[in-house]
């Protein structure tokens, strides 16, 4: 999907992340904020990338403030800012 | 079968609600996409409870709760993503708001087995339960608990006060007077048809006291539970359905007594002098399966 | 002039090396008497009261390398160690140990003190905040922190592992002779049960007040047979910050689900009869603990026999309502425990020795249940209450390894999930008190029992209370919110955790920054 305005998703409540994603045209550039940073950092990046990746997301500028969510919401909130972005209502359920 | 005592309403945009509904131990979670939802969050909540609902199935599964996802009403342009959305995610139960027409359910069904075929879910799995909320919903509530005949996915019926009021130029009041027909057509349509049949919420979250004489009120009448907005309104309302030692006396007896006379291939009996039949077996298979929820006896007890 | 001389005491067996008597006062130091003054009365010192803390540590003569005690009765609320520390480092003394009862957010001023040499070791029950964090980061250097529980510090300090050279103990109430309590002032905080060790086994003890009181000030929870100077301050503490802290009001539902689990298992353990004996430790579902136990001695018309703790107002209200017969308090938590201490005579303050010191001696070894919080519990049952899952140290061990050893069963309670952070995990990060000593946790998702008490399994199953094994609780726990990046850490070792009986039990390492 082709990203074409900057999207937010998610709220900064505990056991949730807020994202802010942006077109970018320089691959994949995540800027992460976490509680638990040192222990979940690398996997809330990984999430983010491959949640992307699935959605066919090349170029994206991503601010996340996360909050202590587990992977499904993390999923969630950048498939949500995605389609937000794109303005793009096909959603696909699998 | 299942009980339905207690379906608490959770919005299914927040994840760390999402997350704790075991805490409350309902019967039923019911996570809201219709009302609970502001118009430009309709995307997202629907979006996390399908991720939420693929992941923690399985602990739900465990702890026994039933899931149960209110969709759009069919007037809306979000029902139908709604039913893709959960359906796909393997929710046990669709609620839909808003019935007023027989046809509403197989407009429903029809796009429920769609999506099953297209996820390749086991058809028929997933069950719908349908909201009344009108004057009009209540009129037609015995033709629209009937399409059970045709279809064996509608399982229940919930009667819905707020919107109910609304069309009958009313408002809610303590003694429940206004809702004192509503109710009794509801209960009697579900319970005609074979459907489980549940009241309405009780918006006085505060107030213990209102909702244990609602809650007893609705028992009397037949309901076999409650919408419920807080998680504290759960522990109550299983107190209130939950049998006295009387009763589950009685019915370990009828039980006993039953399977002896089922040995003996006795046609008639009688426990405590007087005859037994069949709706008072059911009665206390019932009153033994309530005591078990309630934790009054164990479930070896009641066999 | 004297009767008696050196030549006469050799000649009597047993006398041969004692004194004779020479003049009345020779037990006063020389600075101590007025030499001019020609009534000899003039010369008894009536009063321990020195001007200010510098002169109070002139006085005890303290040196580089020694080592000062604190109490810490305040909590986050404390105002006696840095003032003192303050002082000290003004007057050059360098290389202090500091053997404080526990360190909270009100201490983390030591950092520059740490930095610029007054301090350089640390022994405590707990660290956090900002110096907890400079001691993960390494900050101690060769000298680790050493951690003990609240009965291993007493034991210590007893038996002279822990030797104190002075002191200093900042108490709400005394007089010019150093008879102290907690209960009287401008800022009255409770049980003064850790100082009370303090002042009985320091080599001088110098007490700090805001409120001096007539003579003689009772009660005496400190009294003035322990004490060699009194100091006069503008203020020793802020009441408001006992309750801060590992404490607070609960209301959160899943705190008071898993409350309402311990009691159904302390109702199923066969213990629950009546004079039975109880500790609940701090953190929210612990302290909710108190608001079921009354609903059911009133159900089963039972009385508890003793209330241990660490006290909070719920026990209280029950000892005044006469739930509950005795309470024995080392600490007080709120204002409401420390105000029931001073009114009722079943509120008796205890010290730390009596509390929980290894032996036979302690209030402990009569408790039925205790009931506990953790950060982590391992599948083995081991339980961390010192470091986050950082590895960095932001709590106490407080008496969770002395009252988890000594209770007839020993309940954990604690959510199995906290954010992302999983509680029941593989190896936890640094062990507090053993598994071997934990009977039952009380989890969000159900209750597991330790296998070494099939006892409590068959009671608790006989009572359809829902159990699970830790191996699924931890399955769950995965499942919820994933496997975390293991921790990195350096060689350094920056803290010892000593268990109540003095052998080491585990140690914590310095965190890897990048």
């Amino acid at each position: 999907m082709e990203l074409k305005i900057t999207a937010t998703s998610g709220t900064l409540e505990s056991s949730d992340i807020q994202i802010i994603l942006e077109p970018s045209d320089g691959g994949i550039e995540i800027e992460l904020e976490s509680t638990v940073k040192a222990q979940f950092g690398e996997q809330i990046e990984k999430v983010i990338k491959n949640t992307l990746r699935s959605m066919d997301v090349r170029d994206a500028k991503v601010t996340a403030n996360d909050k202590g969510a587990i992977d499904p919401v993390i999923v969630s909130r950048v498939q949500t800012a995605v389609y937000r972005s794109a303005q793009n209502t096909n959603y696909k359920w699998v | 079968m299942k009980l339905r005592r207690s379906m608490l309403f959770l919005p299914a945009n927040n994840p760390a609600l999402i997350r704790d509904v075991h805490i409350y131990k309902p019967d039923s979670v019911m996570f809201d996409l219709e009302d609970a939802i502001a118009l430009k969050e309709k995307d997202a909540a629907r979006i996390l409870i399908h991720n939420m609902l693929k992941v923690l199935k399985e602990i739900y599964i465990e702890l026994g709760i039933e899931t149960v996802v209110r969709i759009n009403g069919l007037a809306t342009k979000f029902w139908e993503q709604d039913v893709e959305a959960v359906v796909s995610a393997g929710v046990d139960m669709v609620r839909l708001p808003m019935t007023e027409e027989a046809e509403d359910v197989f407009m429903l069904v029809n796009k429920i087995e769609e999506v099953e075929k297209k996820c390749g879910r086991e058809l028929g799995s997933t069950k719908v339960m349908v909201a009344i909320e009108t004057a009009l919903g209540v009129m037609n509530s015995f033709e629209i608990a009937k399409t059970s005949r045709k279809t064996d996915r509608l399982i229940a019926m919930a009667l819905s006060g707020e919107d109910f009021v609304t069309s009958m130029k009313t408002s809610r009041s303590t003694s429940g007077d206004e809702l004192f027909v509503a109710r009794g057509m509801v209960a009697m349509a579900a319970r005609s048809c074979g459907l489980e049949v549940l009241d309405t919420v009780y918006a006085d979250v505060n107030n213990d006291e209102g909702f244990l004489k609602e809650a007893n009120l609705i028992k009397t009448m037949g309901f076999g539970g409650k919408s419920l907005v807080h998680p504290r309104q759960v522990e109550l309302i299983h107190e209130v359905f939950a049998p006295t030692e009387k009763e589950i006396t009685h019915a370990k007896k009828v039980v006993v007594a039953t399977r002896e006379a089922l040995a003996k291939n006795l046609g008639v009996f009688t426990v405590d002098g007087r005859m037994v039949d069949g709706p008072i077996i059911d009665r206390a298979k019932r009153v033994l399966q309530l005591a078990v929820a309630a934790k009054l006896i164990s479930e070896e007890e009641a066999k | 002039m004297s009767r008696v001389d050196k030549d006469l005491l050799k000649t009597i067996k047993g006398y041969e090396n004692r004194e004779a008597y020479n003049q009345p006062y020779t037990h006063l130091g020389k600075n101590e008497i007025k030499s001019d003054s020609p009534n000899l009365k003039d010369h008894v010192k009536r009063t321990k009261i020195v001007d200010s803390i510098e002169e109070a540590i002139k006085k005890t003569g303290l040196k580089d390398g020694m080592t000062i005690s604190f109490g810490h009765h305040f909590r986050n609320g404390d105002k006696t160690l840095m003032q003192v520390v303050a002082v000290i480092s003004k007057m050059g003394i360098k290389n202090i140990r500091i053997a404080s009862s526990s360190l909270t957010s009100g201490h983390d001023g030591l950092v520059e003190y740490i930095k610029n040499g007054t301090v350089n070791r640390l022994e405590t029950s707990g660290i956090r905040s900002k110096l907890a964090k400079a001691v993960s980061e390494g900050i101690m250097k060769e000298n680790p922190v050493v951690i003990r529980s609240h009965g291993g510090r007493a034991r210590a300090i007893a038996s002279g592992d822990l030797k104190i050279d002075v002191a200093f103990l900042g108490v709400p109430s005394s007089d010019c002779m150093g008879n102290a309590n907690g209960v009287n002032g401008k800022a009255p905080c409770g049980a003064l049960g850790y100082a009370m060790v303090d002042a009985q086994y320091a080599d001088q003890v110098v007490i700090l007040t805001d409120c001096l009181a007539d003579y003689p000030n009772y009660p005496q929870s400190i009294n003035q047979t322990q004490v060699d100077y009194v100091v006069v301050v503008d203020e020793v503490g802020d009441p408001k910050g006992i309750m801060t802290g590992a404490t607070r009001a609960v209301s959160n539902p899943k705190e008071l689900l898993m409350a309402k689990n311990v009691v159904e298992v302390m109702k199923a353990s066969g213990y629950f009869v009546d004079g039975f004996s109880m500790q609940t430790g701090s953190g929210g579902a612990a302290l909710a603990v108190n608001k079921f136990i009354k609903d059911e001695l009133i159900k089963q018309d039972i009385k508890l026999g003793f209330a241990l703790g660490g006290l909070t107002s719920p026990m209280c209200a029950m000892l005044e309502e006469g739930y509950v017969a005795k309470i024995l308090d080392t600490q007080s938590f709120d204002q409401v425990a420390g105000e029931s201490l001073k009114k009722n005579e079943h509120h008796i303050e205890i010290s730390a020795e009596y509390y929980a010191s290894i032996g036979t001696s302690s209030a402990v070894n009569k408790l039925d249940f205790v009931i506990l919080s953790a950060l982590e519990i391992d599948t083995d049952f081991n339980v961390n209450v010192i470091s986050g899952s950082d590895g960095i140290i932001r709590a106490a061990s407080g008496g969770h390894s002395d009252t988890a050893a000594m209770a007839k069963v020993a309940i954990i309670v604690a959510p199995l999930t906290r954010g992302r952070i999983a509680t029941i995990i593989d190896k936890v990060t640094t062990i507090v008190t053993p598994g071997k000593t934990i009977d039952v946790v009380v989890t969000d998702y159900g209750t597991i029992v330790n296998p070494k008490r099939p006892d409590l399994i068959e009671r608790l199953t006989k009572a359809g209370v829902k159990m699970l094994t830790m191996e699924k609780a931890r399955e769950i726990a995965t499942k919820l919110v994933g496997t975390p990046k293991p921790i990195k850490f350096d060689d350094q070792i920056v803290a010892i955790v000593e268990y109540r009986d003095g052998t080491v039990i585990d140690v914590i390492r310095k965190t890897k920054t990048k």
